[in-house]
C-alpha cells in the first residue's frame, strides 16, 4: 500500500489514463487473439472428404444416359450414368489442349467439342486428335452419396 | 567334318613318350573342327533355310553384299523365306554355277520396272498372305499403279519410286517398327530422298521445297517434337501406294478428315463459292499446303500480317469483318490475361484461388472455340464464343480483385490488433516508470 | 509485496478471498513465496536474460497453435496436403493459426540458439548450473526434432524430399545409422508410414518430453536463481552497494510481459503479409526438383557435408562430416564439465570456441543460402 506522500491531481489523472491505456489494451488485444480463435473452432460449411475422393453428386440425380461435370481437386471430372444404369467417372480434361470434354448422349461417347475429340466410356481416346485416354476414377455409392475417388494401385 | 585326326592317332599309336602328345593333339584338333562350323552358325540368329547365297554375298561389297546382319532384320527371311523366293535359283547348291544357273530359275538382278509385280506375285494374292499375316493388305500393287509412280514406270521412268526404293531391300522392317523406313516417324525422310533433291527432280516440273516446309510444320512438330504418331505425315494426305497428289478440289477433304469442324465451317461460309471461283484451294490458300505453321490470332484481321488483306481491300465486307474477328478474338485473350494477372498477384500474396483458376479453363475453353469458328468467317459466330468467354473472364477477374480485397482485410485486421498491442505496450511502459517511481520515492 | 491499481480495490478484494479459499486447499503460498521474493540482476547485460522466457513463450504459442490445427489436420499421405489446404482456405482464420504456428516455429529454434550462445558467452554453465545447461542442450535438440518432424506434416514436394535427404544423412551413421534411419521413416523409404510416424513424434513423443524437461530446466532456475557474468559478479562483491536488482514479479515480469507482446506483434505481421506457402502436393514418383535445401537451422551441416570432398583419406567424407558434428555436438552438451571452475581461463578458450562456432554457422548458412545449385 502507498503510505508515502498524498498523490497530487495531476498523477492521479495521469494514473487513471495508464489504468484506461493498460486496461483497454489488455482487454482490446485478448479479444483481437480470441476473436479469430473462436471463428477458428466453429467448422466451416464445406466438407473436406480428403484429397483423394469426392462427393460428386446424390443418388437420383443423374438421369440415365447423362453426364455432370464435378470438381475434383483442382480439375474438373466427369460423372456419367450410362443407359443401363452403371456409373463411369473420368477426368474431364481432354488430353489434346485440355479442353473440358462432356458426355454426348446421342453418341453415347465422351465428346470434346474443341476439336472434335472421342473418348469411349472406358476413357480410351478412339477418334480425333486426342493422343491420351483420360485418367478413369472409382465410383462407388455411399448411402446417398456417389463418390469418385482416384484408382487404387501402383 | 575331315576324317584326318583319327587317322593320326592310330598311325602314332604305340610309342609311349608321343603317344599322349599325339593324342592331346588330335583331341585339340578335332575339338576345332567340331567348333569351327559352329561358330559361323552362331553369328546368326535362329535361321531357317537362309540357303548357301549368304554365305559368299556377305563377304561381297555394295551391290551385290547382303552382310547377315541385313538378311536377319528382313521380314522375309524372320518369316523362312529366302533369297531364292524373290532371285530364284537353288539355295542348296553350294557351287556358284549351279545355285545361280537358269535351269534352277535363277532371275537376277530384277529390272527396276519389273519389281513391283515381282513383289505383288505374293503380296497381292490373299491367299497366300493368310498364311503370314491374315490382316495386311493386299491391294498395294493395285494403287500403286493409279499413282504417279506406278503411270511413270508404266511409261518406262525408271527414276521412279518402286517398291525397293521406300521399304528398302534385303533388310525389309514392317512399319511398326521404328527403324523401318515406312515407320511414321521416318516416312517424310524417304520421300524426301527423291523428293528433296533438286538436281534428281530436275527434269520433272514440281518443286523440290515440301520437306523443308513440312519440317517446319506443326504437324511435323506434333509427330517428333510431342511424339503423337497419329500426326500426318506425306502418306497421310497423299496416299502411300496410290501415292498422287490432291488436287485442289480434293484438298479440302484430305484437310477436313481431321480438321472436321474446320471443314464445316468453311462449307457454310462465303469463301466456299468465292475460293472456287478463283481456283483457290481452301484451307492452303490461308494456311499453305505444306509449310502450315502454328496460326495465331495475328493471322485473321487486317494487321500487317494478317493473310485476309492478300484478297480484300480496305473498306470492303470482308476487311470490316475480318477486322471485328481480330478484334475479338484479341479482346477475349487481353481479357484472360487480365484475369490471370489478378489471380497471380492473388496467389502471390498467399490467398488460395483454385476455385477461380478452375472456372479460368472454361474461360480459355471459350477462346480456344472461337478460334475454330473463325473459319465461319462471320463475325456473329465468333462472337458468340467470346462473349461466353467474356463472361467467366470477368467472373474469374472478380473472384481475384475479392481475393486481393480479402488479403486487405486480412491486413487491415492486422493493423487494428498492431494497434491494440501499442496500446498494451505503451500501457506497460508507463505502467512499469509508475511502480518503480513510487517503490523508489517510497523506499524500501 | 507489490499493490494492484487502486482503482480495483473492490477486485482485489473478492480476489484475495478467492485466493484465500484455494490455499486452505492447495497449500501453495508456501510454495510460492519463495517467487515472491525471486529478484532479478540489472546490469547492462541484464536484457540477455529475456532470451529463455521468450523461448519458452514462443512454444506455448506452438502448444496453442499445434492444438487448434490439431483439430482439422489429417495425418495420411492421402489426405495431409489437403486438410492443410482445407485448414488455409476454407476454415475461418486458418491461414492466420497455420502461418503463425510455422513462423513462431522458425523463431523458436532462433530464440533457442541465441539464449544457448547468450548463456554460453555470459559463462552461466558453471557450476551449480551444469544441470541447467544438460537439459538446455537436450531442449534445443527437441526444439531441432520438431522442426523436422513437423515440416513433414504438410507432405508438400520440398518437405518429402528435405525429410528423405535428411533421414538419409542419419543412415550414414555408422553402426546405428541404419536402425535408426529405419525407425525414423517407419520403412525403408520416406511412405505415408513415415508421416504417421512423424505426426506422432511431433505431437506426443516429443512434447511430452520437452514439457517435463522445461519444467525440470524451470525449477532449477528457480532453485538456483539467474546467474550474474563473472566480471559484474566480482564489481559487485568488491562493492557491494552497487548491487541492483529488481523484483521479478511484478517488474520484470512486466518486462518479459512487454517483450511477449512484441513477439505477438511481429508474429502477426509475418503470418498477414508473408504467409507460410502451401506449395505442391508430394509426389514420391517424382525426380527430386534442383536445389533441394533444408530448413535454414540444418542449413549450415547440410552445406558443410556438401563441401567436404567424397573421400577424404579412406575415409568416407560425409562419414567424417557426420561423426565431426556428432563429436562437436557432444562437447557442447559436456562443456559444463569440461571447463573447470567459474573463474578458470578454459573459459577464454571456450568464448572462442563459442564464436567460432557462431560465425561458422552463420557463415554456412548464409552461403548455402547463395550458393547457386548446379
Amino acid at each position: 500500500m502507498d503510505h508515502a506522500e498524498t498523490v497530487t491531481q495531476p498523477e492521479s489523472a495521469r494514473r487513471r489514463f495508464v489504468q484506461f491505456l493498460l486496461g483497454g489494451g489488455l482487454l482490446a488485444s485478448a479479444a483481437s487473439f480470441l476473436y479469430p480463435i473462436v471463428r477458428y473452432l466453429v467448422p466451416p460449411a464445406a466438407v473436406d472428404l480428403g484429397g483423394d475422393s469426392v462427393v460428386a453428386a446424390k443418388v437420383g440425380e443423374l438421369k440415365a444416359n447423362s453426364g455432370k461435370i464435378f470438381r475434383f481437386g483442382s480439375r474438373p471430372g466427369l460423372l456419367v450414368l450410362t443407359a443401363e444404369g452403371e456409373y463411369r467417372a473420368m477426368s474431364a480434361v481432354c488430353t489434346h489442349l485440355n479442353c473440358t470434354v462432356q458426355y454426348r448422349s446421342d453418341l453415347r461417347e465422351v465428346w470434346c467439342a474443341c476439336h472434335n475429340g472421342f473418348y469411349d466410356l472406358n476413357g480410351r481416346n478412339v477418334a480425333g486428335p486426342p493422343p491420351r485416354p483420360l485418367d478413369s476414377f472409382d465410383v462407388h455409392i455411399n448411402g446417398d452419396d456417389v463418390v469418385v475417388s482416384r484408382r487404387r494401385g501402383a | 567334318m575331315r576324317q584326318r585326326a583319327t587317322t593320326e592317332t592310330q598311325s602314332h599309336g604305340g610309342r609311349h613318350g608321343s603317344k599322349p602328345l599325339c593324342f592331346c593333339v588330335s583331341v585339340v584338333a578335332l575339338i576345332a573342327c567340331l567348333l569351327l562350323p559352329a561358330s559361323l552358325c552362331a553369328q546368326a540368329p535362329s535361321q531357317p533355310a537362309k540357303g548357301s547365297c549368304v554365305e559368299c554375298h556377305s563377304s561381297f561389297p555394295a551391290p551385290t553384299g547382303v552382310t547377315e546382319e541385313q538378311w536377319a532384320a528382313d521380314i522375309h527371311a524372320q518369316k523362312g523365306l529366302s533369297c531364292a523366293s524373290c532371285h530364284g535359283g537353288d539355295p542348296k547348291d553350294a557351287s556358284p554355277e549351279g545355285a545361280m544357273s537358269k535351269k534352277a530359275g535363277f532371275r537376277g538382278k530384277p529390272k527396276r520396272t519389273e519389281i513391283p509385280a515381282l513383289c505383288a506375285k505374293c503380296h497381292s494374292d490373299g491367299a497366300y498372305m493368310r498364311q503370314y499375316n491374315p490382316s495386311l493388305r493386299t491391294d498395294q500393287f493395285a494403287q500403286y499403279q493409279t499413282s504417279v509412280h506406278g503411270k511413270r514406270l508404266a511409261t518406262g521412268d525408271t527414276k521412279v519410286a518402286v517398291c525397293i526404293d521406300c521399304h528398302s531391300v534385303h533388310g525389309i522392317r514392317p512399319a511398326k517398327d521404328s527403324r523401318s523406313t515406312v515407320n511414321p516417324l521416318n516416312v517424310a525422310n524417304t520421300c524426301a530422298r527423291c523428293h528433296a533433291d533438286a538436281a534428281y527432280m530436275k527434269d520433272y516440273k514440281i518443286k523440290t521445297d515440301q520437306f523443308a516446309g513440312y519440317s517446319a510444320s506443326v504437324h511435323h512438330d506434333a509427330m517428333v517434337v510431342r511424339g503423337d504418331l497419329s500426326a500426318p505425315t506425306c502418306t497421310t494426305c497423299h496416299g502411300n501406294h496410290g501415292a498422287a497428289p490432291p488436287g485442289v478440289a480434293s484438298v479440302e477433304a484430305i484437310c477436313s478428315t481431321c480438321h472436321v469442324f474446320q471443314a464445316q465451317l468453311f462449307d457454310a461460309s462465303p469463301h466456299k463459292a468465292a475460293f472456287a471461283a478463283m481456283g483457290a484451294g481452301p484451307c492452303i490458300t490461308c494456311h499453305s499446303n505444306h509449310r502450315i505453321v502454328h496460326p495465331t490470332d495475328k493471322m485473321i484481321g487486317t494487321g500487317s500480317e494478317a493473310i485476309c488483306t492478300n484478297c480484300h481491300a480496305s473498306g470492303d465486307p470482308g476487311f470490316v469483318a475480318a477486322g471485328r474477328i481480330h478484334d475479338d478474338l484479341t479482346k477475349l485473350d487481353e481479357s484472360l490475361k487480365r484475369s490471370d494477372d489478378v489471380l497471380d498477384k492473388a496467389e502471390r500474396s498467399g490467398m488460395e484461388v483454385s476455385q477461380a483458376r478452375l472456372e479460368e479453363a472454361q474461360g480459355h475453353d471459350s477462346l480456344i472455340k472461337a478460334r475454330v469458328t473463325i473459319h465461319s468467317f462471320q463475325p456473329g459466330k465468333v462472337e458468340q464464343d467470346t462473349q461466353a468467354g467474356m463472361k467467366v473472364a470477368d467472373k474469374t477477374y472478380q473472384a481475384g480483385l475479392q481475393a486481393l480485397a480479402e488479403r486487405d482485410y486480412r491486413r487491415k485486421g492486422l493493423g487494428l490488433s498492431l494497434i491494440t498491442i501499442v496500446a498494451v505496450l505503451i500501457g506497460l511502459r508507463m505502467y512499469i516508470r509508475q511502480i518503480e517511481s513510487r517503490n523508489q520515492s517510497g523506499g524500501s | 509485496m507489490a499493490s494492484p491499481p487502486e482503482y480495483a480495490a473492490q477486485a482485489s478484494l473478492h480476489r484475495n478471498r478467492v485466493v484465500r479459499w484455494l490455499d486452505e486447499r492447495f497449500g501453495w503460498e508456501q510454495l510460492l513465496a519463495p517467487l515472491r521474493h525471486k529478484t532479478v540482476p540489472v546490469h547492462k547485460l541484464s536484457y540477455w536474460y529475456f532470451l529463455g522466457g521468450m523461448t519458452l513463450f514462443l512454444f506455448m504459442i506452438q502448444v496453442l497453435t499445434g492444438i487448434l490445427l490439431l483439430l482439422y489436420y489429417r495425418p495420411s499421405a492421402n489426405e495431409a496436403f489437403e486438410s492443410v489446404q482445407y485448414i488455409m482456405t476454407q476454415v475461418k482464420f486458418g491461414w492466420l493459426v497455420r502461418s503463425i504456428h510455422s513462423w513462431s516455429a522458425n523463431l523458436m529454434v532462433f530464440t533457442a540458439f541465441a539464449h544457448m550462445f547468450s548463456v554460453l558467452f555470459l559463462r552461466a554453465y558453471t557450476k551449480p548450473r551444469e544441470l541447467t545447461w544438460l537439459s538446455g542442450m537436450v531442449l534445443l535438440f527437441l526444439a531441432l526434432g520438431f522442426g523436422f518432424s513437423g515440416y513433414l506434416l504438410p507432405w508438400n514436394t520440398l518437405a518429402f524430399f528435405a525429410t528423405k535427404v535428411g533421414t538419409e544423412i542419419t543412415g550414414q551413421v555408422p553402426v546405428i545409422g541404419k536402425p535408426l534411419l529405419v525407425f525414423l521413416r517407419g520403412g525403408e523409404e520416406v511412405t505415408g508410414a513415415t508421416l504417421t510416424r512423424f505426426f506422432g513424434f511431433h505431437v506426443a513423443l516429443l512434447p511430452g518430453i520437452t514439457t517435463m524437461l522445461i519444467a525440470l530446466h524451470v525449477l532449477l532456475i528457480q532453485r538456483l536463481g539467474m546467474s550474474v557474468p563473472p566480471g559484474q559478479e566480482a564489481a559487485w562483491n568488491a562493492l557491494p552497494p552497487n548491487k541492483r536488482e529488481m523484483p521479478f514479479f511484478p517488474n520484470f515480469f512486466l518486462r518479459e510481459l512487454m517483450a511477449w507482446y512484441i513477439a505477438l506483434g511481429v508474429l502477426g505481421v509475418l503470418a498477414a503479409i508473408y504467409p507460410w506457402e502451401l506449395g505442391a502436393k508430394a509426389d514420391p514418383f517424382v525426380a527430386a526438383p534442383a536445389g533441394i535445401k533444408p530448413e535454414w537451422y540444418f542449413m549450415f551441416m547440410f552445406q558443410t557435408l556438401k563441401l567436404i570432398p567424397a573421400k577424404v583419406g579412406p575415409i568416407d567424407g560425409e562419414l567424417l562430416g557426420i561423426l565431426g558434428f556428432g563429436f562437436a555436438g557432444l562437447v557442447w552438451v559436456l562443456l559444463p564439465f569440461l571447463s573447470g571452475d567459474r573463474y578458470s581461463r578454459r573459459h577464454v578458450f571456450i568464448r572462442g570456441l563459442g564464436v567460432f562456432a557462431l560465425a561458422y554457422m552463420l557463415g554456412m548458412t548464409i552461403y548455402g543460402y547463395l550458393a547457386v545449385p548446379k
